[in-house]
């Protein structure tokens, strides 16, 4: 088993005139947990449409397992497990003949088939909902049997498709802990608009943007790109007004952005932006200190991902 | 080809799970039952030619009925998506849902055996008309199934798949009555094409491998153009 377990070369797809992908390159190594991230429509689904094979690629190339997409589509499915966008299942049957369904197409022996459904059913936490209809199922189970579907096989690679939109936030930590599971000895590919999300769950992040790959590395990595940091005071002012400690505030070195948020009775709250090379909270707190301040609180964080996504993404925007 | 007998064992699971199943195969033996029994009764004959006169117009209504959801369905629901993104080849998928379409067919011609039990009951049978009767009909609605399989693989709208099934069909039965109207020199070809020509000679009991060859034509253009159609998503 090759230790590059998706090899992606300048994938591109057009649609008319649109460019859904345009020219993506990245590579996933096995036990990596990929997250895909970008704005609706920014290509993520026809990205995971391309390495499951239902689409081509109009130019560049993929590998998936070490197969070509388009050259070798029946060895790359046979190494895939796959849980599109909106959990297409057949409402007509009961979720465990839906299961003994894909063990057929996927040519799963008798036994082994019956073990793995016993198995994925229960890590599913399909057990409860065997002998229903899909069609009657709740999301949240609908998208559990689809992800027990693509987990059937015990295959190398996971991909899925916002595995976790729709479900209640129990539903929703459940099935990240499973892919967490899943993704130390898999590779699993999902894709989100979630932030926290990918957070959770993702030892790799792509952000994606009108078919542009525009960011790839860790969550730390992807942080680290956005300098500057904010602080977070709330401050009881002891009869000084609120301008005046704003203004104060502000004139501190490296303070390039201060203002007023809601504050509590009796006290108010400011947020300050500043670059992220030095600690001021020292000098906060001095500050404070000399003014006769009461500082409640105070707190210092670094870029949240949410920022990095935002820019990243609003800027290719306005580009194109 | 185990996934295309898992495909059609699915299918044919779902159809019987259904409604369509029955009310196709209601209609139908309502409307057969009505000629078969009409000309029993009525013009006193102990035969089955006036049931199978009629299969050529009937089956060209009913049968792209039976295969109009086959593959338009899935593409409206999405479960294609699904479905093909298996470890199975495109062809496969479409052979699968064909040999569901047939095997309902093969259900609903079965129940009609009871008009030839029926006519045996009450004089003697002709055999050669009959087993050639049925044989016909079996391949004439396999050459209008294929021909709906592909009108299904068109659209991801029923209806429309069933109009397109229904208009292809209709095209091939009616060459035949178009036949005194139409110029001498493209009458042998329009004869050719025509599905009821075919059906007439077997029907008679004359079993003709070119009818058959036909037929199977029909079948197998029909289910390559279809499987070409679920490929076209991957056209670069």
């Amino acid at each position: 088993m090759p230790e590059l377990m998706i090899q992606v070369e300048n994938l591109t797809k057009v649609y008319g005139a649109t460019r859904a992908v345009d020219d993506v390159t990245f590579n996933v190594r096995k036990g990596e947990v990929l997250g895909f991230l970008g704005p609706n429509g920014a290509g993520k689904s026809t990205t995971m449409k391309m390495l499951t094979c239902y689409l081509a690629p109009s130019g560049g190339r993929a590998k998936v397992a070490g197969f070509d997409v388009f050259d070798d589509s029946l060895e790359v499915r046979k190494h895939l497990g796959y849980l599109p966008e909106d959990t297409p299942l057949y409402k007509d049957m009961t979720v465990l003949e839906y299961l003994q369904f894909a063990a057929a197409m996927r040519g799963m022996a008798a036994d082994r088939s019956e073990k793995r459904i016993k198995e994925i059913g229960g890590r599913c936490g399909l057990h409860d909902v065997a002998g229903k209809l899909i069609g009657e199922l709740s999301r949240g189970y609908r998208q559990r049997a689809g992800l027990a579907q693509a987990m059937l096989d015990d295959p190398d690679i996971l991909i899925l498709d916002e595995p976790t939109s729709g479900l209640d936030p129990n539903q929703i930590v459940e099935i990240r802990k499973l892919i967490k599971e899943v993704g130390q000895e898999k590779t699993v590919i999902l894709s989100t608009h979630i932030l926290p999300e990918v957070q959770a769950t993702c030892s790799r992040i792509l952000i994606i943007s009108s078919g542009k790959l525009v960011a790839d590395g860790t969550p730390d990595d992807l942080r680290a790109r956005e300098k500057g940091c904010r602080y977070r005071l709330l401050v009881e002012a002891n009869g000084t007004t609120q301008d005046a400690i704003k203004t104060r505030l502000g004139s501190i070195k490296g303070v390039s952005r201060c203002e007023t948020t809601l504050g509590e009775d009796g006290a108010y709250a400011f947020t300050l932006d500043a670059a992220a090379d030095e600690d001021l909270r020292k000098i906060l707190f001095r500050a404070a200190v000399e003014n006769k301040w009461t500082l409640l609180e105070l707190h210092r964080e670094s870029a949240s991902l949410e920022t990095v996504f935002r820019n990243l993404t609003t800027k290719e925007e306005v580009k194109s | 080809m185990n996934a295309a007998l898992t495909i059609a064992k699915r299918e044919i699971r779902t159809y019987f799970n259904s409604p369509i199943a029955y009310i196709v195969l209601t209609v139908f033996l309502l409307l057969a039952g009505y000629l078969f029994f009409g000309s029993l009764f009525i013009e006193r004959q102990a035969e089955l030619r006036s049931y199978f006169n009629l299969m050529p117009l009937l089956l060209a209504f009913i049968v792209p009925a039976m295969a109009m959801r086959l593959i338009s369905e899935e593409k409206g629901s999405g479960s294609l998506e699904m479905l093909i993104t298996m470890p199975v080849r495109d062809w496969q998928v479409i052979v699968g849902k064909f040999l569901a379409g047939m095997a309902l067919l093969a259900t609903l011609v079965g129940l009609t055996l009871l008009y030839g039990v029926t006519v045996m009951a009450v004089g003697p049978l002709d055999k050669g008309p009959a087993i050639g009767g049925y044989l016909g009909i079996l391949l004439m609605g396999g050459a209008y199934m294929a021909i709906g399989v592909m009108a299904s693989t068109f659209t991801r709208n029923q209806i429309v798949a069933f109009i397109i099934g229904f208009a292809i069909s209709f095209a091939l039965y009616l060459f035949y009555r178009l036949l005194p109207f139409t110029p001498e020199s493209i009458r042998p070809v329009l004869a050719y094409l025509s599905v009821e020509s075919h059906f007439e000679g077997i029907s008679r009991g004359i079993i003709d491998s070119r009818d058959i060859v036909y037929y199977l034509s029909v079948m197998v253009v029909s289910l390559v153009i279809a499987t070409v159609t679920l490929e076209s998503r991957k056209w670069r």
